[in-house]
């Protein structure tokens, strides 16, 4: 099938029509000193369908698959299973353009589906009113520092330093742009402790995650608390949605926002995106968030029906004063995640997050007997940091050189920060007791 | 006890040196039915122009702008259970804020009723 229709004729035609001698002369504008004087050297021409075919096949040989072998990595992006039925549903054709619609109700389908999200959103994390979904975890919790600096009309962003490093960056890079401070507490295994004392009168939010990075699950009530005596509210952030399967959710812990991660629910590792940021907040500061918001109603004959509410916040309709400039939601991701959801339900999800904590209790127990490693996250959900007698990269190398892909070093989060010796594993429920027994073996050989 | 009108459709109604603002019928009725209106808290400074509350309708969110320099004595709180009010009493009951003034030398800027109601037949 051609891809390019325009014929050579086709396009001395058009050209002829508006005066232009070749294509080139549409770029006049941009300064001679930006344009490219000569052709990329070691880029490749074009080339036919058939070669480039046999190009992308021998670079995808080179990727190794998550379920290839042995896999503990987390901070942030988890190896779960996702059920046939998921991809089932995904792709039949009533929902294959799932997208945020700009003729909303005339799609009831895609509306229910996302009131449906935003309930179990809801209902996940604790809180009143959950949106239709963010782009991801971290752009979720830049906009919640920012929701809070409106709420609260002041200017100061405390960050954890269990925050992950990725959305501690997005969100810097969104307060920064808009005039907010950032403060940024010291990396912490287990520190969420230690922002219940930053607060002071100027502080907008504090933001705080659990599971932190380092896999440490943190009461953050104590932090709420201080937050709340002085003006101030409490972000509650997560990388791993399924751990809300089990402990307690940010809503419990006072949390003002709950701003998290969904991938791991219905959602493969897709290459580190798309995902699907998890936004969700207390009644009374609906009319401050961002993104979109389906609401349920009766239509004229008293029908149930769903629209897209308080669209009056948002960019088309508010302009320059509107809550965000996300104008979408992550529709396909979101789908994924409510099929994945409803197919769990509570009890479901709560088995999944103890399988899910008993492989890390196992890999916990198996790595932590070995001579010279030691455990560092007190209390952990399905991943934890642990030090190793030797620098974590060369460990990781060699560790990929036996077939285990062993984790994450934390010194490639958090370099500089003296975390060299530091990896930072998880285990789910794809995780087998052979895995285990392979990563033990292998590091055997190492340390 | 006077009572004054800004192009952007906002009253004031001044008795000595503090006032009381509003929106007009006419701005209620081309915002429709209003859901939701954001007041400023007690004790804000605002100068002229400055945009010190949102008035949301079913088709639009609205500022609406200081009149005139002044701090906020007191906002009219029942409009945020009972939003609907600006459309039956927008210069009545509906009132949003109560200001102290900070310049009456500022209130020559504006319309009285009867310029402002030939400004309206002109929109």
């Amino acid at each position: 099938m051609r891809y390019l229709p325009l014929t050579p004729e086709d396009r001395a035609s058009m050209l002829a029509t508006i005066g232009a001698k070749s294509a080139d002369d549409f770029y006049t504008d941009v300064p001679k000193a930006a344009r490219l004087k000569a052709k990329i050297a070691g880029l490749p021409d074009h080339q036919g369908e058939l070669a480039v075919e046999r190009h992308m096949t021998r670079l995808a040989a080179k990727n190794r698959a998550a379920s290839a072998g042995p896999f503990f990595v987390g901070a942030g992006a988890y190896k779960h299973h996702v059920p046939a039925t998921v991809d089932m549903i995904i792709q039949r054709s009533e929902f294959l353009t799932t997208y945020t619609p700009y003729q909303p109700e005339i799609a009831q389908g895609t509306l229910q589906t996302l009131f449906e999200f935003q309930t179990q959103v809801a209902a996940l994390t604790a809180m009143d009113v959950a949106n239709a979904s963010m782009y991801d975890g971290s752009t979720a919790c830049a906009e919640a520092a920012v929701m809070a600096a409106r709420v609260t009309k002041r200017k100061k962003v405390i960050l954890s330093g269990g925050l992950h490093s990725h959305y501690a960056a997005a969100t810097r890079l969104l307060c920064e742009a808009q005039g907010l401070t950032v403060v940024q507490l010291p990396v912490s295994i287990d520190g969420e402790g230690e922002l219940a004392k930053s607060v002071d009168g100027e502080t907008a939010c504090v933001i705080g995650q659990s599971p932190n990075v380092f896999g440490t699950v943190t009461d953050l009530s104590g932090v709420a608390n201080a937050a709340h005596d002085k003006g101030a509210l409490l972000v509650s952030v997560f990388t791993e949605v399924v751990s809300l399967g089990l402990i307690t959710p940010p809503g419990e812990m006072g949390a003002d926002i709950a701003a998290g991660e969904g991938q791991s629910i219905g959602n493969g590792l897709n290459f580190g995106g798309p995902y699907v940021g998890l936004f969700a907040c207390k009644d009374k500061l609906v009319r401050q968030m961002p993104g979109r918001l389906c609401g349920e109603t009766v239509d004229a004959d008293g029908h149930r029906g769903f629209v897209l509410t308080l669209s009056t916040r948002e960019q088309h309709i508010r302009r320059d004063k509107a809550t965000s400039n996300i104008c979408t939601n992550s529709g396909l991701c979101a789908l994924a995640f409510t099929s994945h959801m409803t197919l769990l339900g509570g009890k479901g999800l709560k088995q999944l997050a103890e399988l899910n904590h008993e492989a890390a209790c196992e890999l916990a127990d198996a790595l932590g007997a070995m001579k010279g490693v030691e455990i560092l996250t007190p209390h952990f959900f399905n991943e934890f940091a642990f030090r190793t007698p030797v620098d974590a990269e060369a460990v990781l190398a060699m560790l990929d050189e036996a077939g285990v892909v062993g984790g994450v070093r934390a010194s490639r989060l958090f370099p500089g920060d003296h975390l060299g010796d530091v990896i930072i594993a998880a285990a789910t429920e794809c995780t087998t007791a052979d895995d285990i027994a392979a990563y033990v073996a292998a590091l055997k050989e190492i340390i | 006890m006077t009572t004054y009108y800004t192009k952007d459709h906002e009253w004031i109604r001044v008795e000595g040196d503090t006032g009381t603002v509003g929106i007009t019928t006419y701005a209620a009725g081309q915002l429709g039915d209003v859901v939701y209106v954001e007041l400023p808290e007690t004790g804000a400074k605002f100068a002229r122009g400055d945009d010190f509350a949102v008035v949301e309708s079913v088709k639009a969110a609205s500022d609406v702008y200081a009149p005139v320099s002044g701090s906020v004595l007191e906002v009219n709180s029942a409009l945020t259970e009972a939003p609907e009010k600006v459309n039956e009493a927008a210069q009545g009951d509906a009132w949003f804020v109560r200001v102290k003034l900070a310049d009456a030398g500022e209130l020559s800027g504006l319309m009285d009723e009867a310029t402002y109601t030939a400004f309206c037949e002109g929109l």
